[in-house]
């Protein structure tokens, strides 16, 4: 693995100056698509920037697979909601790519409470001549017009143009924290704080709800749905994740209701680590499948966990993440860090996991060997094309040199969002209002 | 000025053809609408060489100018617009010059074959098959036969999507060659990568089928249909099921029970309710294409099961079956198969704990009476329907309701009033407006029903509370002047003094709707001096409903009466300090059929004599 880490190249880095961030930068989410050839990002104000591969070259091989910006479009503007006085920001919670089905691209974003079709299609060609307007655009005098004239079609520059297709609003009385495509490529599903809505990709009048997990009474209220995905192939099987720590796998084959789930995962807790902490650490703040189906990925605060489908007792694989953290719980619960949600994905092949930490460090997981590196994205330590450093954290003690110590970690400069290309070894690292994309050394 | 006249003629093409790119969606829907106008004016020529490739590409333009709008509320008109296209291209034959050219139309329809919207997209399929039948049988294999291959073989499954619709429309009239070659085409959408196009491969498969060969639907169409029922997605599964029906009704009897029925089988007890809720929901179909030996031994005991199913999406289905079901039933034992196994599964499902399970049983439930005769209802059914009139959920007791009529015919007016007469007076009491509405709206069909008694005329007062005025008209009209006087007009005009002022104006709608029905001399007499004392009423909303009033009951009153008290009433309100009030006052004086004496003293001068 630190091998592998040794040859990743600092690709290319869409930095926006630091001095000028602003809020509304930050960027909020990032995902491939399903070939890899697009990358897409959200940010806090609601924009969303879709990144498209260079084609390879033989002139310059060394732009391969650089990621240039393609399409950047407004997909949510802040609203107000009359009926209950709240705000509803802007921010995009989550993209989603569709497969491809014609020659335009499809995504899905949400913010907390409506989720919007969009289309990004290319324009090479346009219309020209009019019957009432000359080449200059001046109008003809009606008696001057004598015969006909049909439109014919020039070459043009490539324009790229992004349209919402469907707006599904009004079905989410709480914060959407995360929507999933249906392997069936006809369905998604939305998921907010309590409740888990299916929606069918052409209506946006209806949806049905599948999970509610509302007590009658609020007050009763124990745990929330803090993530869910779709398994990849099965179309009828979904997985939520629970602030409680647990994961529920759904059947909905066999009711319409998913209220009942069908595999419940759970690891006992060790009373030996009991803590004030405990609960609020052991709440996963994202859950995703592995692309062969067989496992769950889960995040918690300090772990990453790897479930086995057949095994609901016990986590088949557990990472510490950041371990050292574990003596600074007080100052993160303090400064409210602790309610981080950081997300965890996948490689194409499923033998390395990747998620993020504070200090713009964020770590890998070799599942064979078992082996693990913390890397570090910044401009300061970073130049394009330059080979990553593993970083050290180092626990009290006397500190060795390019170790950084716990007490000096930077926790404003936290990771939550990565992305891994569907087929190579290319990543995308959201780091606040930078976004930093990684690949394997070309030669 | 002979150039100028032409012009003239031209003037509006040109604004149409430039309006075929305006920015406004509803100008270029227009102009799409007049498509053919233009066509026309362009003659076949310039319409198969100029215009045809410019709508091929007009779909691209369109998105376009919604970029440049940016107003996400239009996305839906536009998809109007190429579904308005997609549209006319169907009827487009003449206007390219007839059928010699009707291939012309192909790539403009191909191109929306190809679109992300399914509305579009079928509607294009549409327009194609319709177009397919107006091609020669040398064009059909020239230019239709490759458009359909090129499209079932698109690199996006729109595209192949679309040809799933098509292959059926150009096998029956293509060579031998050919016809191998389209059935391999459907046999590979149907293993397709994407489920969509094994969806639409789904869909159209029974519809495929019907247009070959009896042997290749039994070597071809048989192992496809095995493959999409027993799909890893639910979701082609249960399209499968559909295609059921239509394969079952080409096959002969004998081969059915080894080629169709393993297969239904399965669906009927599939992993996945959605499948066995498509089993239900064609069931009559089914049972109807596999005739009745098979329902007899197999779709019987399938269909008690999905009676008792664990899903109650599924139970609803099923239930909505009932009655079509036993009605086709095998004559020589329905009533034994009812009795033994059918009832019992209703009896269940008449306590269900789903109420979308009891009120889609209710809404058909009732039918069984005229299959089943009068003693099994009496002894059975009764028993049930009352149960469900006293069902908690206002919908069940409203489809019982909705549906008495047919009980009466097999069981008799005194049977029908002595057992559920009670039950539907209590139900005029009932809490739920939807309930008592619906009881309003049965009132005619209860009173054509149901003895006049003194338990039905509670429930009229209750429709009169309700304002259910057009209703009021039916029940004078069935029971007569007589009765309405001393049931219903009391009633009505007690309103006029209640406090809350709509319902004084309850008796004013009350008294436009029935004054016809109860003639000249109830109204003079009885309801006018009502309304003209509310002309005094201190809502406003009251007074310009007399004026209106008095416009409506005019016809009826006799000459006397309009114009001794009408009228100087319909002149004071006139004058009312509230603009409304004047306004209908003004109305009403100018609509009322005065006499001529009146004419003349009227201040109105603008009247034709």
């Amino acid at each position: 693995m630190e091998e592998e880490s040794d040859t990743r190249k600092i690709n290319n880095s869409f930095l926006r100056d630091h001095n000028y961030a602003t809020e509304a930068d930050i960027i909020s989410t990032v995902e491939f698509n399903s070939s890899g050839e697009l990358l897409a990002t959200g940010d806090k104000g609601g924009r969303v920037v879709v990144f498209q591969r260079e084609q390879e070259s033989k002139s310059q091989p060394q732009r391969r697979g650089e990621y240039n910006v393609y399409s950047t479009f407004q997909s949510h503007e802040p609203e107000f909601d009359y009926l209950k006085s709240l705000e509803i920001e802007e921010k995009i919670n989550k993209i989603k790519w569709l497969p491809q089905q014609n020659a335009a691209y499809f995504l899905l974003s949400t913010n907390d409470k409506t989720v919007k079709l969009w289309k990004i299609s290319e324009r090479d060609k346009r219309p020209e001549g009019y019957n009432l307007k000359d080449d200059d655009g001046r109008i003809r005098d009606p008696s001057t017009i004598t015969s006909l004239r049909v439109p014919v079609l020039q070459p043009m520059d490539l324009m790229v143009e992004a349209t919402a297709r469907r707006v599904f609003s009004n079905a989410h009385t709480y914060h959407i924290n995360s929507i999933s495509v249906n392997s069936d490529l006809q369905t998604y599903i939305s998921t907010d704080d309590l409740r888990v809505n299916l929606w069918n990709l052409e209506i946006t009048d209806r949806s049905f709800n599948i999970v509610d997990i509302k007590p009658a009474n609020m007050e009763e209220l124990t745990e929330v749905i803090t993530s869910a995905e779709f398994h990849p192939q099965q179309c009828h099987t979904f997985a939520y994740s629970s602030s409680k720590g647990s994961i529920r796998l759904c059947d909905m084959r066999e009711a319409a209701l998913c209220d009942r789930h069908c595999k419940y995962f759970e690891e006992p807790e060790d009373p030996s680590t009991r803590s004030f902490f405990s609960e609020i650490i052991s709440s996963i703040s994202d859950v995703k499948f592995s692309h062969n189906g067989r496992y769950l990925m889960t995040r918690d605060y300090l772990t990453v966990k790897v479930w086995d489908l057949q095994m609901e007792n016990k986590p088949l694989e557990t990472y510490q993440v950041h371990d050292y953290l574990r003596g600074k719980l007080c100052s993160l619960y303090e400064n409210d860090c602790i309610f981080d949600k950081f997300e965890c994905v996948w490689n194409g092949s499923d033998s390395v996991i990747m998620t993020g930490s504070y200090n713009n460090f964020f770590r890998m997981f070799d599942r064979n060997t078992k082996r693990d590196v913390t890397l570090e994205a910044s401009r300061e330590n970073s130049k394009p094309r330059a080979i990553l450093k593993p970083r050290k954290v180092c626990v009290g003690g006397k500190r060795r040199k390019d170790e950084i110590s716990v007490d000096s970690l930077d926790f404003s400069k936290k990771i939550l969002h990565t992305t891994w290309h569907p087929h190579e070894n290319i990543i995308a690292v959201a780091a606040t209002n930078n976004l930093y994309i990684f690949q394997d050394k070309v030669n | 000025m002979a150039g100028a006249d032409g012009d003239d003629s031209l003037y509006p093409i040109a604004v149409l053809i430039d309006e075929l790119r305006n920015e406004d969606v509803q100008l270029r829907l227009n102009s799409i609408k007049k498509l053919s106008t233009i066509a026309l004016a362009l003659g076949v020529e310039r319409t198969r060489t100029e215009l045809l490739p410019f709508l091929t590409v007009l779909n691209v333009y369109f998105e376009y100018c919604l970029a440049v709008l940016s107003i996400i509320y239009t996305i839906y008109d536009e998809d109007e617009v190429l579904l308005a296209l997609a549209e006319q291209l169907g009827n487009f034959t003449m206007l390219v010059g007839g059928p010699e050219y009707v291939h012309c139309l192909l790539p403009p329809l191909e191109s929306l074959a190809t679109v992300e919207e399914t509305v579009v997209r079928d509607k294009a399929v549409e327009s194609l098959r319709k177009i397919s039948q107006e091609h020669s049988p040398v064009d059909l294999e020239v230019h239709f036969e490759p458009l359909v291959k090129r499209l079932a073989s698109g690199d996006w499954f729109t595209s192949r999507t679309s040809a799933c619709g098509l292959f059926s429309v150009c096998y029956p009239r293509v060579s031998s060659t050919v016809k191998a070659e389209i059935r391999q085409h459907f046999r590979t959408l149907c293993s397709d990568d994407t489920p969509m196009v094994r969806r639409a491969a789904a869909s159209k498969l029974g519809e495929f089928a019907k247009v070959l060969e009896l042997d290749y639907v039994k070597s071809d169409i048989i192992s496809l249909f095995t493959a999409l029922a027993s799909d890893e997605q639910d979701s082609v599964r249960l399209l499968a099921v559909e295609a059921c029906v239509s394969i079952a009704t080409l096959l002969p009897q004998e081969d059915l029970e080894s080629l169709v029925m393993p297969t239904l089988r399965q669906a009927a007890e599939d992993k996945s309710w959605r499948v066995r809720y498509m089993v239900a929901d064609k069931f009559s179909e089914l049972q109807k294409a596999v005739g009745p030996e098979i329902t007899k031994n197999d779709l019987v005991p399938a269909f008690q099961n999905l009676l008792k199913d664990c899903e109650a999406e599924v139970r609803a289905a099923a239930a909505n079956k009932v009655k079509e079901f036993c009605e086709n039933l095998p004559e020589e034992n329905r009533e034994q198969i009812i009795m033994t196994h059918i009832l019992p599964c209703v009896k269940e499902l008449v306590s269900d704990t789903n109420q979308h399970v009891k009120s889609a049983l209710a809404s058909v439930i009732m039918g069984l009476s005229t299959i089943l005769g009068k003693d099994n209802t009496i002894e059975h059914l009764l028993p049930l329907f009352l149960a469900q009139l006293k069902d908690e959920c206002p919908e069940v007791r409203l489809n019982i309701i909705s549906n008495l009529d047919c009980v009466n015919e097999v069981i008799g007016i005194r049977q029908l009033s002595q057992s559920l007469l009670p039950a539907i007076v209590e139900l005029a009491e009932d809490a739920k407006w939807r309930v008592r509405l619906a009881i309003i709206e049965y009132m005619p069909l209860l009173a054509g029903q149901l003895p006049l008694t003194k338990s039905l005329c509670r429930v009229v007062v209750y429709a009169i509370r309700e304002a259910a005025t057009c209703n009021l008209m039916k029940l004078v009209e069935k029971f007569g002047a007589e009765w309405a006087q001393n049931t219903i007009v009391p009633k009505v005009l007690g309103m006029a003094n209640d406090p809350n002022y709509l319902h004084r104006m309850t008796t004013l709608f009350c008294i436009n709707a029935l004054s016809e029905a109860c003639g000249q001399d109830i109204t003079t007499k009885q309801m006018l001096p009502v309304v003209l004392k509310m002309s005094n009423d201190q809502v406003a909303n009251v007074r310009f409903n007399v004026a209106k009033s008095l416009q409506k009951i005019g016809p009826v009153l006799d000459s006397n009466a309009l114009q001794t008290e009408v009228k100087p009433v319909l002149e004071k309100l006139a004058t009312d300090t509230d603009m409304d009030v004047k306004y209908f006052a003004q109305e009403a004086i100018s609509g009322t059929r005065f006499t001529l004496a009146s004419l003349h003293i009227s201040t109105k001068s603008d009247l034709p004599f």
